[in-house]
C-alpha cells in the first residue's frame, strides 16, 4: 500500500526537528509513524522510511529489529503489556500474566483470531512502587491481579475503554503510534488526565503530616562570580584541557 | 491502616524538594508552575556568567542521578568551549533499570521543573539544542512533556532570544522504542542519531565526541531537575543536605515488601531501616530477606546491612552502588535464586548482542539458573556461574554486562544455601524442564505455577 498524504506531511514534520544533515535521528520516529498507518512494521513501511530519510531498507530494517517496540506482525488494536520482571512477577504479576494466556488463548507476541488483542510479557514498565502492573496500549493499569487483568481483557472485546489509574483514557494502538511519533494528543482532557497515585506522594503525603520541609531555602542567594576574584577553581579553565 | 508513625531520626531524613510540586495536582500547567516560584531560577541564572552557573553546580556537589554519581559540574566543565562546533544537551529519560521509577513521576506531575533545568544547563555549557530521550512505553509522561514544551515556548521560555537574553534554545522530545541499553548514555546517543541502541567505545567521551561527534553533555532527568534548586537556594543550601561527599536530596524509590511503597525524597544517606519505616514498615508477615540499592544491577543487601547509609560512600563500602535508588525490598516470601533467573533473563533481552561476553554469557546463565530451578542443578554449577560472571565482569563492552553479574555473584555470597536447596533436592523444583542445558530457558509457562505459590 501506499502511505496517505498525511502520513508524508507528517514524514516531513519529523524530519524537520532534526539539524540539517542529521535526518537519520529521525528514523525512530519515522517508525512509529508508520505503526501508526499499519499497526506494525510492514515492508512498505520499511521502504517509506528508507526513501524519505536516503538511506538503504537493510539499515531501515536493521534498527526496526532491534527495538522491542515496533512490531513485525500486524498488532491488534490493543496491546496489553504484563511486567514480569522480577519485582511484578513477585508480587503477582506473573499470574496475571498466565492468566491473560489462559483466557484469551495466545502466548506471549501473540494476537487473538479477531485481530483486537495482542498480548506481551514485559520488562520493568517503571512502576515498581505500584507493582504488579501492566499497560493497554502504554496505558498503566496498578497493583493487578490475575482476576482484574481478565475483566480489563473482557472490557476491551466489549469495546469498552476502561480508565487507566494515572495516564489519559485508552486510545488505539495506530493512534498512541502516533503521539510516539512526537505528534500531540489532541483529544480534550487527554493531557488533564491522570492524577498521581499514593505511591508518587507517599514521601510527601509524611512530610506534609508531620510538618517537615527543608529548611534555609533562600530563592535570592547569590550566585557567586568566578571571573572577577580570578578563582583557581574557576570554569574558564576548560580550554587548557585536551 | 494503622501504622505507628516512623521515629523522628527517620522523619528528619525525608527532605521533599524536587518532589514538593507533586502535591498540587496541576503543577504540570505552566502558570501554576509559575506560581510555585517557577521559572524564577531562570530568570535568575539569566543573569549570571554561564561559567558561574558551572562552577555553582560544582560547588553543590550535584552528583548523577542515573547510576553512576558521576559530578554534574565536571561533566560540564569538560564541553570545550569557543570550538566552533554546535553544543548538545542529551536528557537520559530512557528510565527503564528494573526498581526504579523515579523519572517518570517527575516528568507526569513537574514537567516544567525539567524544562527549567534543561534551559538553565543548555545556557551553561552553551548548547542551543537539547534533546529529551524518553522511553517509548511512557507515553503519558511524554505527553505532559510535549505539552510543556509548547507551553514553554509560546511565553518565550524556550525559542529564540529567551526572556531577553539573547540565548536560544530549542527542544525536542524523542520517544525511544522500547530498549533498555539506550539508557547506556552512547547507545542513547546511536539512537537518538536513528541507529541500533549499541554502545560506543570510549573514549572519546560525549564531553567532546557526542551527539553528531558533537559536545555533548548527558545528565539524568533527576539531576537536571535539581539545577533549578541550586540555582536558587545556592550550593551551601544544598550542602545542608546530605553528606559531605554525596550532597543534596534524593528520590529513593521504595517497592516490594513494605507496607506503602513509593517514592522518598531523603536527604542522601538515609538508611534502609529508616526507609522501611517510612514506608510503614515490612508489609504484614513479611520479613526482610535481600533488598537492591539501586535496581537489579547494583549487588543485593541483606537484613544485616540495615544501618548502613545509602550514599555513594556508604554503598561502596559494602561491597555495592548507590546505582539509582531503586530499594527494592524483597522478604522470605520471595525467592532470592528466582528473583535472580528472572532478572538475568531480563539482562540477556536486553543485552544489546555487540559483545561476546555480555550476549554469550547472559545466554548460559539464564539456562543455569533455569537448570537449577528445574531441580537438574549440579554441585559445579555455582562455581560454572562465578566463573561465567569473571568473564562478564570488566570484559563487556558496557555497563550492562558488568551489572548483570551483580545479582547473580551477591546472591551466591549471601544465600549459597538457597541455591544448594534446590541442587540437592531439598527444595521443590518450580519448573518442570526436561534437565538438559538445552531446554527451552523462554518459556514462561511453568512460572505461573510459583508466582501462584507466594
Amino acid at each position: 500500500m501506499t502511505f496517505s498524504e498525511s502520513t508524508r506531511e507528517r514524514a516531513r514534520e519529523i524530519v524537520a526537528r532534526y539539524p540539517e544533515g542529521r535526518q537519520r535521528s529521525a528514523l525512530l520516529p519515522l517508525l512509529h509513524l508508520v505503526q501508526s498507518e499499519e499497526g506494525y512494521i510492514s515492508p512498505d513501511g520499511i521502504a517509506f522510511c528508507a526513501s524519505v530519510l536516503g538511506v538503504t531498507k537493510a539499515e531501515v530494517s536493521a534498527v526496526a529489529t532491534f527495538y522491542t517496540m515496533y512490531k513485525r506482525t500486524p498488532t491488534g488494536e490493543w496491546l496489553i503489556s504484563v511486567c514480569t520482571n522480577t519485582m511484578c512477577a513477585s508480587k503477582g504479576g506473573e499470574a496475571a500474566y498466565q492468566a491473560l494466556v489462559e483466557y484469551l488463548g495466545v502466548e506471549h507476541d501473540g494476537t487473538t483470531p479477531d485481530g483486537k488483542i495482542t498480548l506481551e510479557h514485559a520488562e520493568c514498565l517503571a512502576a515498581c512502587d505500584y507493582a504488579p502492573v501492566m499497560t493497554v496500549n502504554h496505558e498503566y493499569f496498578d497493583e493487578v491481579t490475575p482476576d482484574m487483568a481478565v475483566e480489563l481483557a473482557k472490557q476491551l472485546q466489549a469495546g469498552e475503554r476502561p480508565v487507566s489509574g494515572r495516564g489519559a483514557r485508552l486510545c488505539g494502538f495506530k493512534e498512541i503510534s502516533l503521539q510516539l511519533a512526537g505528534f500531540p494528543d489532541e483529544r480534550r482532557g487527554a493531557i488533564t488526565d491522570g492524577l498521581p497515585g499514593e505511591p508518587t506522594l507517599a514521601g510527601n503525603r509524611l512530610a506534609e503530616r508531620h510538618g517537615i520541609s527543608v529548611a534555609g531555602f533562600d530563592p535570592d542567594t547569590p550566585i557567586p562570580a568566578t571571573r572577577p576574584a580570578g578563582d583557581a577553581g574557576g570554569a574558564g579553565k576548560e580550554e587548557a584541557k585536551p | 491502616m494503622n501504622m505507628p508513625d516512623p521515629s523522628p531520626a527517620a522523619l528528619r531524613k525525608l527532605a521533599p524538594v524536587l518532589t514538593k510540586r507533586w502535591l498540587s495536582p496541576d503543577a504540570w500547567r505552566i502558570d501554576v508552575y509559575e506560581q510555585l516560584d517557577g521559572y524564577m531560577a531562570l530568570r535568575k541564572a539569566l543573569t549570571a556568567d554561564p561559567d558561574d552557573l558551572i562552577a555553582l553546580v560544582k560547588a553543590a556537589g550535584l552528583r548523577g542521578r542515573g547510576g553512576a554519581g558521576f559530578p554534574a559540574g565536571l561533566k560540564w566543565q569538560f564541553i570545550p568551549q569557543n570550538d566552533g562546533k554546535p553544543h548538545y544537551l542529551v536528557v537520559n529519560a530512557d528510565e527503564g533499570e528494573p526498581g526504579t521509577c523515579k523519572d517518570l513521576p517527575l516528568m507526569m506531575a513537574d514537567p516544567h521543573s525539567l524544562i527549567e533545568g534543561i534551559i538553565i544547563a543548555s545556557y551553561a555549557i552553551r548548547a542551543n539544542r537539547a534533546f529529551i530521550y524518553i522511553r517509548g512505553e511512557a507515553v503519558h509522561a511524554a505527553r505532559r512533556l510535549r505539552n510543556a514544551v509548547s507551553e514553554a515556548t509560546s511565553l518565550g521560555y524556550l525559542g529564540t532570544d529567551i526572556l531577553g537574553s539573547g540565548f536560544d534554545l530549542d527542544v525536542v522530545v524523542h520517544s525511544g522504542a522500547g530498549a533498555y541499553i539506550c539508557g547506556e548514555e552512547t547507545a542513547l546517543l546511536e539512537s537518538l542519531e536513528g541507529r541500533r541502541g549499541q554502545p560506543r567505545l570510549r573514549p572519546p567521551f560525549p564531553a567532546t565526541h557526542g551527539l553528531y561527534a558533537s559536545p555533548t553533555v548527558v545528565n539524568n532527568v533527576e539531576t537536571i531537575a535539581s539545577v533549578p534548586y541550586i540555582v536558587l537556594g545556592g550550593a551551601a543550601w544544598f550542602r545542608s543536605m546530605g553528606t559531605e561527599k554525596s550532597p543534596g536530596p534524593k528520590i529513593y524509590s521504595v517497592s516490594g515488601r513494605v507496607h506503602r511503597p513509593g517514592q522518598y525524597e531523603c536527604s542522601l544517606g538515609v538508611t534502609l531501616g529508616e526507609l522501611i519505616e517510612l514506608a510503614g514498615g515490612m508489609a504484614e508477615g513479611h520479613q526482610l530477606k535481600f533488598w537492591t540499592p539501586g535496581g537489579s544491577s547494583t549487588p543485593m543487601l541483606t537484613a544485616e546491612h540495615i544501618h548502613v547509609p545509602l550514599d555513594f560512600e556508604g554503598m561502596a563500602s559494602v561491597g555495592t552502588m548507590l546505582g539509582t535508588t531503586a530499594v527494592q525490598v524483597f522478604s522470605d516470601a520471595d525467592d532470592v535464586v528466582y528473583a535472580t533467573y528472572r532478572w538475568i533473563k531480563f539482562y540477556h533481552h536486553e543485552s544489546c548482542g555487540k559483545c561476546t561476553p555480555c550476549r554469550e554469557g547472559n545466554y548460559w546463565m539464564v539456562r543455569i539458573l533455569r537448570r537449577i530451578l528445574s531441580g537438574a542443578g549440579r554441585p559445579e554449577d555455582l562455581d560454572l556461574l562465578l566463573d561465567t560472571c569473571g568473564n562478564l565482569l570488566g570484559r563487556s563492552f558496557c555497563a550492562l554486562g558488568d551489572g548483570a553479574t551483580s545479582p547473580v555473584t551477591s546472591s551466591i555470597k549471601y544465600f549459597r544455601q538457597d541455591y544448594l536447596d534446590y541442587i540437592e533436592g531439598r527444595r521443590e523444583p518450580i519448573f518442570q524442564d526436561a534437565a538438559a542445558s538445552g531446554s527451552s530457558s523462554e518459556a514462561t509457562d511453568a512460572e505461573a505455577e510459583l508466582a501462584g505459590a507466594r
